[in-house]
């Protein structure tokens, strides 16, 4: 993957909407049959980059090169790429077949050969034998399997997908995440694909994009962006985050709650002020006389695999992940490794997340319902 | 619950149901029973024989209803595209242009027309003033045919306009993704998804058209009648409401026709591409 060549090229991206910065000199790079990820919070210009590529949207300024060449200006239908729309955007009119065919029929295929065509893409998305099917009488998971189906029957290069899977229930998702991955790798095209989701990016990509605000926060390979992530909206929108102010004392050993901890990173300037991440599920409940950190339980949930606690530790609130049963008002000891604690420059983001001090799980459901951009 | 709920919904149609009744369902009734009668009430079978006498009248109707038809929405499609491609602002300025003249009481709307086109009228004055030789325009098919496109020109933009304007951009850009140009856009997408308000049009226009009397009298100068002319003096001349009515059935009945074949051409379930107004 590191070495195929690079597909499409982003330079210097900059689109607004009067007012309105949505994308701020976004540059970004994709290379030949790779699972990108452009992830981020609604608003934060994802979906705008994908319209750019497209082409329905032309950028105030910057470059889009498609393997070099710079197609600024070129329409949609003159683009080697196809797009899934986030509600499918199947012709009402139209029955499944056509759907599929529409592409095919423009390029003047012959009826035969788009005969076999739209067989073969039901055959990949598992709809065998729904030709005669009209679109409105198919399922939500029915009606996307038509819109991948239909892009894909063009045979793109690249195929952009524009949050997919959001107005599907979470089963459903699940699997469809599975088999878009193996779609993907079957064909061995780029899929450049949208989503909020932070789960969904983690698990299908090659590479992810958080962006936020217009801006890209981190590029990387999942594992990247999840151990080491770049500032603290990185690190609290990629899964859960104790993030606390703490102070460089050397390489290897930084201060914050007021205890001196090792760690794995270095580089920093004697005592530069910066932000801690420590995940819940790698901080261990030691008894309080063996504990780095002490603190006093306040909230516990039972989260099936394990426990969600809330640790009061001289006023900041902890999460903590883990299988041991702790009640409310316990005293507790904290015990963090050093390869569990890892260390950001401060950014803009700093001190604005990572404290659980207002937590509560019905804000985080609220946060993780589909926002339109 | 449910039981209570659909009793109350029948009981807030009920007036609707009533009214239908009183004016909609009796008066059919009305218009076939007399025109299968005569002056004294016995039933007869004359009227329609006579309606033959009438072919050609019926003929031309329909002909003329069908060529202003055509012209409606040949002019209203392009316009109605044009404005539901405008910003929202600008869409709404235009709608009310269109809406304006409607306003106007047709009488009048008509009366302009034939001041308009009238040997001495608005038209052959500008042309006398420039030395061209003069047209004669009143009093002649085209004449009505024209008052009728210009009369009934909104209701076959409105429909149109309002299934246009409510298309789902996805669509175009889902059909432009795929490689169509404008043009196999328009053709595949936007088309095809219009014929409903099409044929709303259609029907708002051609109805209209085929039964005026108002039209031809002013604008045909009585030189040739349409069947709504004739209707008419069948009750205001000549007295005889039995023959009038007998006309009006077959005039309804012909229009039924018509637009059973229209909507076999949409092949929509939902022919109701909406009012605005």
């Amino acid at each position: 993957m590191k070495n195929n060549p690079v597909v499409i090229d982003l330079k210097n991206i900059s689109v607004s909407f009067g007012d309105n910065q949505i994308l701020n000199n976004l540059n970004l790079y994709i290379r030949d049959k790779e699972f990108i990820t452009l992830l981020g919070p609604s608003g934060c210009g994802k979906t705008t980059t994908l319209r750019v590529i497209a082409g329905f949207l032309e950028p105030d300024s910057g470059d889009v090169l498609f393997s070099g060449k710079k197609v600024n200006g070129v329409p949609p239908h003159k683009r080697q790429v196809n797009t899934v729309f986030q509600r499918y955007a199947l012709f009402p009119n139209l029955n499944v077949y056509e759907n599929i065919a529409f592409g095919l029929r423009l390029k003047k295929m012959k009826d035969s050969d788009i005969r076999d065509k739209v067989k073969e893409m039901l055959a990949l998305v598992n709809l065998k034998g729904f030709e005669r099917r009209a679109v409105d009488s198919l399922s939500g998971g029915q009606q996307q399997r038509v819109a991948i189906a239909r892009a894909l029957a063009v045979d793109p290069k690249v195929l952009l997908l524009d949050e997919p899977l959001g107005a599907l229930d979470l089963k459903l998702r699940k699997d469809m995440q599975v088999e878009l991955k193996n779609i993907q790798q079957r064909l061995g095209i780029t899929f450049i694909y949208v989503t909020h989701d932070q789960e969904e990016a983690l698990s299908m990509s090659d590479t992810v994009v958080v962006m936020d605000g217009g801006d890209i926060q981190q590029i990387g390979t999942p594992e990247d962006i999840y151990n080491e992530p770049k500032n603290a909206f990185v690190a609290d929108f990629i899964g859960e985050s104790n993030i606390l102010d703490g102070t460089m004392l050397a390489d290897f050993k930084c201060e914050f709650s007021g205890a001196q901890f090792e760690c794995l990173d270095k580089g920093f300037a004697t005592g530069e002020a910066v932000d801690v991440v420590v995940r819940p599920e790698d901080v261990d409940i030691v008894p309080v006389e063996k504990g780095m950190l002490t603190g006093v339980v306040t909230s516990v949930t039972f989260k099936g695999v394990h426990f969600e606690i809330i640790v009061d530790i001289g006023g900041f609130k902890w999460m903590i992940q883990t299988t041991d049963y702790e009640a409310v008002g316990n005293k507790i000891g904290l015990f963090i490794e050093p390869d569990a604690i890892h260390i950001m420059k401060k950014s803009k983001y700093s001190g604005m997340f990572g404290d659980y001090s207002s937590f509560s799980d019905e804000i985080e459901h609220l946060s993780d319902i589909v926002e339109e951009e | 619950m449910n039981k209570k709920s659909t009793f109350y919904q029948k009981l807030c149609a009920s007036p609707h149901i009533l009214w239908s009744a009183i004016f909609i369902i009796v008066p059919l009734l009305m218009v076939a029973y007399y025109s299968f009668t005569d002056a004294n009430g016995s039933f007869t079978m004359e009227n329609i024989y006579r309606l033959t006498d009438y072919t050609d009248t019926f003929l031309r109707s329909l002909w003329y209803g069908i060529i202003a038809t055509l012209i409606c929405l040949v002019m209203a499609y392009p316009i109605a595209y044009f404005i539901s491609q405008s910003k929202a602002r600008a869409q709404t300025t235009m709608i009310m242009l269109v809406m304006i003249p409607m306003w106007m009481n047709f009488l009048i709307r008509t009366y302009a027309w034939m001041n308009i086109l009238e040997d001495s009228g608005v038209i052959n004055k500008m042309l006398s003033f420039l030395h061209l030789p003069n047209l004669h325009m009143i009093n002649t098919p085209s004449a009505v045919i024209l008052g009728m496109v210009y009369n009934f020109l909104p209701y076959m933009i409105l429909p149109i306009y309002s299934v246009l304007t409510k298309l789902d951009r996805s669509l175009v850009e889902a059909a432009q993704d795929l490689g169509a140009n404008k043009f196999n856009v328009f053709l595949k997408v936007i088309f095809p998804m219009s014929v409903s308000g099409i044929v709303s049009g259609i029907t708002m226009v051609f109805v209209p058209s085929v039964s005026t009397f108002y039209i031809s009298q002013k604008l045909g100068g009585g030189t040739f009648a349409l069947i709504g002319d004739i209707i008419e003096m069948q009750f205001q001349v000549s007295n005889n409401f039995n023959f009038g009515a007998a006309l009006s059935l077959v005039l309804m009945v012909l229009i039924l026709i018509c637009m059973a074949f229209m909507n076999k051409f949409s092949d929509t379930e939902d022919a109701g591409g909406g009012m605005v107004v």
